[in-house]
């Protein structure tokens, strides 16, 4: 009896730890950026889940902004740049490009669905 | 500006429009001998662009220069708050775009003439054709006792007006009384309008800091293709309209997409701006009715 409790709350524990590390382990959004137009522009993400977003570009240097959430980097091509963030709001939010890159530059923008 | 003063310059300007006088140099104390002038802005006349937002895109500059020239009193001078030209990825149709504009605008009967790049201009060459036709992107100058002051926020395509001319403006700023008369002039709001629209200095809030010490300031801005008016404490922020399309209110619309196309043109003109103890000024049409 002693034996089986003492199982059970390993097996409890491990699965504790795990249910720990999924929470703070982040998702990865992939995202690619070129002249004017994000790929994806529509990611999604779950409340008070971490996620990083990777970001690259296919021609030169464009921004990636997102006031809603104080976010914002360059991204520069050749390099992927890296941007956690832990949303605490759901509903959908917009990022764009706030490098000026061209006659289109004001339509280069996409959304985060947050999922409550 | 007293009632009747105020009537006297749009009996001036030739305009039954609408002006604004509220909260301009609101410290700056009556004085008689101060002398009373006036400039008129244009803004965001995109040379180059072509689309449905504005069938009439080649002739709309001309108009706005034939309205202006018929002012029954000529302004002291003229500044064009960016966006002379529309942005192409070719630096030689850009040099050409902005040769057509200035042989355009070299119609303005006046000849006293100030030209500040917008981003459509500067930010894919950081200022390099600009500076080729109409000169340094960011300067001072004084006129009959008012000291104007020109910022360039978007040569740096990030929106950046950059430590370097944040030193230079505070090195400027320092050779002024608190009182003087200050007129600023830039392309994009120095403040948050609306980020989420990119409309906003990414350090405007340094700038806006420097100028805050100084009671008689007031900042005219392009950029948003619409008359704005808003305060950052004492100072007011003027919003020109456009000369090629209108953009919606801030948020009023899910996208920053141009406004319908109406041939009357209601929201695109010109500013005319009088300057005396206090600040008014007229909205102009682009053609005189």
């Amino acid at each position: 009896m002693r034996r089986r409790v003492m199982v059970a709350l390993l097996v409890g524990s491990a699965l504790g730890g795990a249910a720990c590390l999924a929470a703070e382990t982040p998702v990865e959004i992939r995202i690619s950026a070129k002249k004017f137009e994000y790929h994806p522009n529509k990611v999604t993400a779950k409340l008070g889940q971490p996620v990083v977003f990777v970001l690259t570009s296919e021609d030169r240097i464009h921004g990636f902004k997102m006031p809603d959430f104080g976010l914002r980097t360059d991204i520069v091509p050749g390099q992927e740049t890296r941007v956690t963030l832990t949303p605490d709001k759901a509903g959908s939010f917009t990022f764009f490009c706030d490098v000026f890159c061209g006659d289109g530059h004001e339509d280069m923008e996409g959304t985060l669905v947050v999922e409550a | 500006m007293q009632q009747a003063d105020r009537r006297d310059f749009l009996k001036l300007a030739g305009m039954a429009g609408v002006t604004f006088t509220a909260g301009l140099f609101p410290g700056r104390q009556a004085a008689a001998q101060a002398a009373d002038f006036h400039f008129v802005q244009f803004s965001d006349t995109h040379w180059g662009y072509s689309g449905p937002a504005n069938p009439d895109a080649e002739h709309t500059l001309e108009k706005a220069v034939a309205t202006v020239n018929g002012l029954p009193k000529p302004p002291d001078f003229i500044v064009f708050t960016g966006d002379l030209t529309h942005t192409t990825d070719d630096g030689k149709e850009r040099r050409a775009r902005m040769k057509r504009f200035r042989e355009i605008v070299g119609a303005l009967s006046v000849k006293d003439v100030r030209f500040m790049p917008g981003e459509h201009d500067a930010s894919l060459d950081k200022g390099e054709a600009f500076k080729e036709f109409f000169g340094a992107t960011h300067y001072t100058f004084d006129h009959k006792g008012v000291h104007f002051i020109a910022l360039d926020n978007v040569s740096d395509p990030a929106a950046k007006l950059g430590d370097e001319q944040l030193a230079w403006l505070a090195a400027d700023l320092k050779q002024r009384k608190t009182d003087d008369r200050i007129v600023v002039f830039t392309h994009r709001p120095l403040f948050d309008l609306k980020p989420d629209w990119d409309w906003t200095t990414a350090d405007g809030a340094k700038a806006i800091e420097l100028l805050m010490p100084y009671t008689n300031v007031v900042v005219f801005y392009g950029h948003i293709h619409q008359e704005n008016h808003h305060m950052t404490g004492h100072i007011a922020h003027h919003a020109a309209k456009s000369l090629i399309f209108p953009l919606p209110a801030p948020g009023s619309q899910p996208k920053r997409t141009p406004l319908p196309y109406d041939a009357a043109m209601p929201g695109l003109g010109t500013r005319d701006v009088n300057v005396a103890d206090k600040v008014s000024f007229v909205e102009l049409p682009v053609t005189k009715a």
